[in-house]
């Protein structure tokens, strides 16, 4: 025998450079250098407008207001911001647990996902609005009744993208693990689970926003009850005392917990997925 | 024993819902240490009748009999896909590792048989790749490795190289029939390249489609392996005519079947 072979040249190593290198550095600092300036410029903007049209507090406050209402209300917003932030966290990680497990019994059997899948689609469409009322007569708990709410709009993402997630795995990829005669674990722990991460994490990205949503929402509701203290019923309560500046500042809280969630989602999915998934993989031009 | 009967096919058929018959009536008796050639135009039922082999399509009658294996395997049978099938989420090794992670054997126990699969196709220094770092021949042989790895006696491989480049392509030919030669292989090979199937194989089934069925069963003398200068031989190009006209002769049919 001839021509044992040799190897293919590799076309995708792209040498390492320092055009290129430099090239990467000043886009990264474009990431975040340009949408932070933006928003230094709109913030700057707001302020200077206020206070040259002399727009007064209580319609409008300068965000220099806000920031020192931020400061000087701090601990009793903090305990409320801190009191959505554990609701939110708690809702998330139950509407995990739930969808994922659901998700892997609907997946193993259409039987079940039949049976089960309407239940779930009502749960989606009708508006927590709508529950939470019901919700907060049937459970004694404030912050379980805040729970489910919460719960309900974060699990049906999770739920949906771990399904078709769970079934996107590679007709081929299956065949193969026929043909070796993989148990139902083993399919599941390496087969199934990893195909299904993409679609997982873009759930549970969605899931992560709609938490917080859920969150605040349910607190609205529940408002009218009074004994809660979440960031929601800050708003309202500065509401009705017409104190524009403390609403302000609470609403900046939700907004940075949103973020703070976004941030994270988005790099946990750049963790698990950016190795392989063409989704989070960065290509050089 | 090289030689003796080890997959024999008796009238099996294979029928998709209510559809036409994707394989009809198919008997053949392929013998150990065989190279053999499935040829047919696309939609004739090859990849049904590998799959039927593979014991990944059951049949819809007619029985597939394999002789058991006598040697130290996990898997008698390997199978390389038209794609490279791997898992993008796992390094070259760990996919080469996955037949014997399925049957049990530790990832140390596995690592001398994953070096030693991957350096028979030439990619022990992409062990710790990812499939996307590699170009399309490097994945396919990537494949083949894993299918190598549980030491089978079949291999059956469903138009491995139709998607690479003519240059990568021989060279992985001359991979597959060099492995087939060393480890006593058994191999079943689907192609629709007259040329490939002549330079690489002992006996070409040429099949025909609408219903899938054996066409003709043609022995290809000249002695096996073969060199690369045969492939540019008066010998070689005798032998593709004869192939090549067998095949004209059941598309011809097939286009007076319409
Ligand atoms: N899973 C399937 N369901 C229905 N029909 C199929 C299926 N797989 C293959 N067929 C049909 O069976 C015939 C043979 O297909 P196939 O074995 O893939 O042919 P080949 O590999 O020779 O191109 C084709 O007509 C194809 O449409
Ligand atoms: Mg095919």
């Amino acid at each position: 025998m001839q021509s044992i072979s040799t190897i293919d040249p590799v076309d995708d190593a792209a040498p390492m450079n320092i055009e290129a290198m430099a090239r990467e550095s000043r886009e990264k600092l474009l990431t975040w250098a340009l949408p932070v300036a933006t928003l230094l410029a709109a913030i700057g903007a707001w302020e200077w407008l206020v206070w040259a049209y002399q727009i007064p507090h209580y319609l409008i406050p300068a965000p220099s207001l806000i920031a020192k209402t931020l400061w000087t209300d701090g601990p009793s917003l903090m305990g409320s911001a801190w009191f959505t932030v554990r609701l939110t966290f708690w809702s998330l990680s139950l509407a995990i647990i739930g969808g994922v497990l659901l998700g892997a019994v609907f997946a193993l059997s259409r039987a079940v996902e039949m049976s089960l899948f309407p239940f779930a689609v009502i749960l989606q469409v009708t508006p927590v609005v709508a529950i939470a009322p019901l919700i907060l007569i049937y459970v004694d708990s404030t912050f379980a009744a805040l729970l489910i709410c919460a719960w309900i709009v974060g699990f049906f993402p999770i739920l949906s993208g771990t399904v078709i997630g769970l079934r996107s795995a590679d007709h081929n990829l299956r065949d193969l693990f026929t043909l070796y005669r993989a148990t139902p674990w083993q399919r599941l722990r390496f087969l199934l689970a990893p195909s299904a991460l993409p679609s997982f994490m873009a759930a549970l990205k969605v899931a992560g926003g709609l938490s917080l949503i859920g969150a605040v929402v349910a607190e609205f509701v529940a408002g009218a009850a009074g004994q809660n203290t979440g960031l929601a019923s800050r708003i309202i309560e500065s509401s009705f005392r017409n104190e524009i500046p403390r609403m302000f500042a609470a609403l900046v809280l939700v907004s940075m917990l949103g973020i703070v969630i976004f941030l994270l989602t988005t790099w946990a999915s750049r963790r698990v997925l950016g190795h392989w998934h063409e989704s989070e993989i960065r290509r050089d031009q | 024993m090289k030689g003796d009967p080890i997959i024999r096919m008796d009238r099996v058929s294979k029928r998709f819902g209510t559809s036409t018959l994707a394989v009809s009536d198919m008997s053949l008796t392929i013998n150990e240490g065989d190279f053999i050639s499935f040829l047919g135009p696309s939609g004739c039922g090859k990849s049904t009748a590998l799959k039927m082999i593979a014991g990944l399509l059951p049949v819809t009658s007619g029985t597939i009999t394999i002789a058991p294996a006598k040697g130290k395997t996990e898997h008698d049978l390997g199978f390389v896909f038209q794609e490279p099938t791997l898992m993008p989420w796992a390094t070259v090794q760990d996919n080469v590792f996955l037949p014997l992670r399925l049957a049990g054997v530790s990832r140390d126990g596995a690592a001398s048989r994953v070096a030693e699969a991957l350096r028979e196709v030439g990619l022990t220094k992409f062990a710790g790749a990812y499939p996307r770092e590699l170009s399309g021949g490097m994945k396919m042989r990537v494949s083949i490795a894993r299918a190598m790895v549980t030491r089978p006696r079949i291999l059956l491989m469903d138009e491995p190289f139709a998607a690479l480049d003519e240059m990568t392509r021989s060279k992985l030919n001359n991979d597959v029939v060099r492995l087939a030669n060393e480890h006593g292989l058994t191999v079943i090979f689907v192609t629709h390249s007259v040329f490939e199937s002549v330079y690489l194989s002992t006996r070409v089934v040429v099949m025909a489609a609408r219903p899938g069925r054996v066409a003709d069963d043609l022995t290809v003398t000249v002695p096996w392996p073969r060199s690369e200068e045969w492939r540019i031989s008066q010998g070689f190009s005798a032998e593709a005519r004869r192939i090549s006209d067998s095949l004209k002769g059941t598309l011809d049919a097939e286009h007076i079947d319409h």
